[in-house]
């Protein structure tokens, strides 16, 4: 018995207790399934590269919610006009210099860890929506495709073909420059669509031109991010859809549409969820990478890749340390989601886990 | 005698082969014959002669290139949407590989409600009449919210062949349902088969490659070489009384415990592989491999010959007589 093993026991049979307390009989009638996934559990709970992953997503995801709120600093407040010294503090532990900041201070005298914080749910915002985004689209197509074949699957798949040949980073940069205008305009129209946005990423209201940006900058990745989803999706339904299961299903009378979701979808998921960890870190990178460029959001939003770029024209006699901050920052997040997808592709491939059932003779 | 529940004429099923406009399998090639209400048609024939293809094309899970199925008087070889439904509502099937053919992610119960649900069947109460049907089938209310996976070959077996019997169809294509189980289970997988015959009058088409299983199951046999019906006929003469060489080829193959009857069995001897579908040989198809293959097997189709009543022969050596 190890910890993790039992917090994740613990978080089952809390749902298991929900579930029954709404339909009684529920545990008794999928007991086999909470089995397995007490069997994941103990899986996950073996691989220690899985756990640190998870140790650190659960520190992401935490940060992600909570960052704005405890953040000690706005980040509208430009400190350096009033008081240039402010300005690239030097990282300093408080013995020696109390009331400055620990880890120094970047180019407007904010706190690069308050700074961080705010960057956090950005970044957290915009990878989730853009993988979210991206896998819906992409399951669907997969599914269509893979299932109709003939000139659908044609189509289709010259299309992701089309989507995948053009760099995706151009196509980004052509979409982060011509619609951040034609989306200011709408949100200075919209204000409830606004203050929804201004909510979840965290930021103040009035910052809506930055938002626009923010908002091309997910436009423009979603765009580029199903056509991965859709193949492989597709080649997985190719497998699935050559089982007599599914001409049983037929058979039974099911519609199409209920073959594609009630029996294909869920044997093909176990890949896509692998996917969607790994894309949670590159998608991360790559609205980072954006920003970096400067396509993404301006002044004063403490967005991570923007902030790297700024403190990068100081670099390194004065901003290495908001550079290796930040840097880390993204780090942490990418390598966390990473390790994450790589024990979850061993928990939920079932030989895998299998394997480990008879090996431990456990659960 | 009893009336005619299925009526196949004339069925064909040729598949494109890929990359070219004029070359093409046929795995089902001008089959005819009828199964009368509550009786079970043995279909033999080694792997890769169409059989299969033949279960599922009736069955409408492949759309024949042409020829007629007529099912219960009504003609099914085009029909869609509602039809369809209606005509596999009554059409069921049972496929070989068990471990396949049911929905990993699906606990028994829901792989056992879902034709129910479809069909829209009226069970007062579900998990009762679940536990009923399983029990018929040998299986208990503990197996009803397990996972296949954790059901042996045998047991999953029963499961499909309850999905496809719990809508009370007319009609079951059993396709090689024991060849992927243990010889134990396999006799007890045909005693159930049987059993549910007599309980519910149903009609079987019983797909095998092995000719003795076939002969305990069936009323009739078809014996299919590379996508043709080359000899047809009741149980008792086809099994006793072979034409073909082919058949002929078939039963002395079976294994006889007895070493001297062993001995003394006179063996029909064939010689090769079957040839590939995509082009076949002109003539009889057999006369590559048949030992009594004469000038005209090469040029002529054998036509259908009945030798005496219900039985059938596709044989050149039995034109003259």
């Amino acid at each position: 018995m190890n910890i993790v093993y039992r917090a994740l026991r613990i978080l089952i049979k809390i749902y298991t207790d929900i579930r029954d307390r709404i339909t009684p009989g529920w545990s008794q009638k999928n007991s086999s399934r909470i089995r397995e996934w007490e069997l994941m559990a103990y899986a996950f709970s073996k691989s220690k590269i899985g756990v640190l992953g998870g140790f650190m997503v659960f520190i992401t995801v935490v940060l992600a919610i909570i960052g704005p709120i405890i953040s000690w600093e706005p980040y509208w407040i430009y400190k350096t006009i009033t008081d240039p010294k402010l300005m690239y503090l030097p990282p300093c532990l408080p013995p020696w210099c109390s009331g400055r900041p620990i880890l120094g201070t970047d180019e407007w005298g904010r706190d690069i860890v308050a700074m961080s914080l705010y960057g956090f749910r950005i970044s957290f915002v915009i990878s989730i929506v853009v993988v979210f985004f991206g896998s819906v689209i992409g399951i669907v197509l997969g599914l269509v495709s893979g299932y109709k074949g003939g000139v659908v699957d044609e189509i289709i798949m010259r299309l992701t073909d089309i989507f995948m040949a053009f760099p995706s980073l151009i196509l980004a940069i052509a979409f982060a420059a011509v619609l951040p205008s034609r989306i200011r305009g709408f949100l200075g129209e919209n204000i409830w669509f606004r203050n929804i946005l201004s909510t979840i990423f965290g930021l103040r209201p009035q910052e809506y031109p930055q938002l626009a940006a923010l908002l091309s900058v997910w436009i423009a990745m979603v765009v580029v991010w199903w056509p991965g989803y859709t193949r492989i999706i597709r080649g997985t339904v190719l497998s699935v859809r050559e089982h007599p299961f599914i001409e049983a299903a037929k058979l039974c009378g099911l519609s199409t549409w209920r073959i594609l979701v009630k029996h294909i979808l869920p044997n093909v998921l176990s890949p896509v969820i692998v996917m969607i960890t790994f894309d949670m870190a590159t998608a991360t990178l790559f609205a980072a990478s954006l920003s970096f460029l400067g396509l993404g959001p301006q002044e004063p939003v403490p967005e991570l890749g923007y902030m790297i770029s700024k403190a990068g024209r100081y670099f390194p006699e004065r901003s290495l340390h908001v550079v290796a901050y930040l840097g880390l920052v993204l780090l942490f997040i990418a390598l966390g989601w990473n390790l994450l997808g790589d024990a979850l592709r061993d928990v939920l491939d079932p030989r895998t886990r299998r394997a480990l059932e008879f090996r431990e003779e456990k659960v | 005698m009893s009336e005619t529940l299925l009526r196949v004429e004339n069925l064909k099923k040729y598949f494109r082969v890929r990359g070219s406009f004029t070359k093409k399998v046929r795995a089902v090639d001008d089959v005819s014959f009828e199964i009368f209400r509550g009786t079970t048609l043995g279909v033999v024939g080694e792997s890769g002669c169409g059989k299969s293809t033949l279960g599922r094309t009736i069955l409408r899970l492949i759309d024949p290139t042409s020829g007629r199925i007529i099912f219960d008087g009504r003609d099914v070889t085009k029909v869609k949407g509602k039809a369809l439904r209606e005509y596999w509502r009554n059409a069921q099937m049972v496929f070989q590989d068990p471990h396949t053919s049911l929905n990993p992610r699906m606990t028994i119960a829901s792989i056992l409600l879902e034709p129910i649900k479809s069909y829209r069947i009226y069970v007062e109460d579900e998990e009762k009449f679940l536990v009923e049907q399983l029990e018929m089938v040998g299986l208990g209310k503990e197996h009803l919210y397990r996972y296949p996976h954790e059901l042996s070959g045998g047991q999953k077996q029963r499961v499909a062949i309850l999905r496809a019997i719990i809508v009370k169809p007319k009609f079951v294509v059993l396709d090689e349902p024991t060849s992927a189980l243990d010889v134990s289970v396999q006799a007890q997988i045909l005693e159930l088969l049987k059993n549910l015959q007599k309980i519910y009058n149903l009609t079987y088409m019983f797909i095998s490659h092995d000719i003795a299983v076939v002969k305990y199951m069936s009323d009739a046999i078809a014996v299919m070489y590379l996508g043709k019906i080359v000899e047809i006929g009741d149980a008792d003469t086809v099994f006793f009384n072979p034409l073909h060489p082919y058949t002929k080829y078939l039963l002395s193959a079976i294994p006889i415990p007895d070493p001297k009857m062993a001995r003394d069995r006179k063996k029909v001897i064939i010689q090769g592989e079957p040839p590939s579908p995509i082009n076949p040989p002109p003539g009889c198809r057999f006369h590559p491999r048949c030992p009594f293959a004469m000038d005209i097997c090469r040029k002529e189709e054998p036509p259908k010959i009945e030798v005496e009543k219900n039985h059938i022969v596709a044989c050149m050596l039995y034109a003259k007589k």
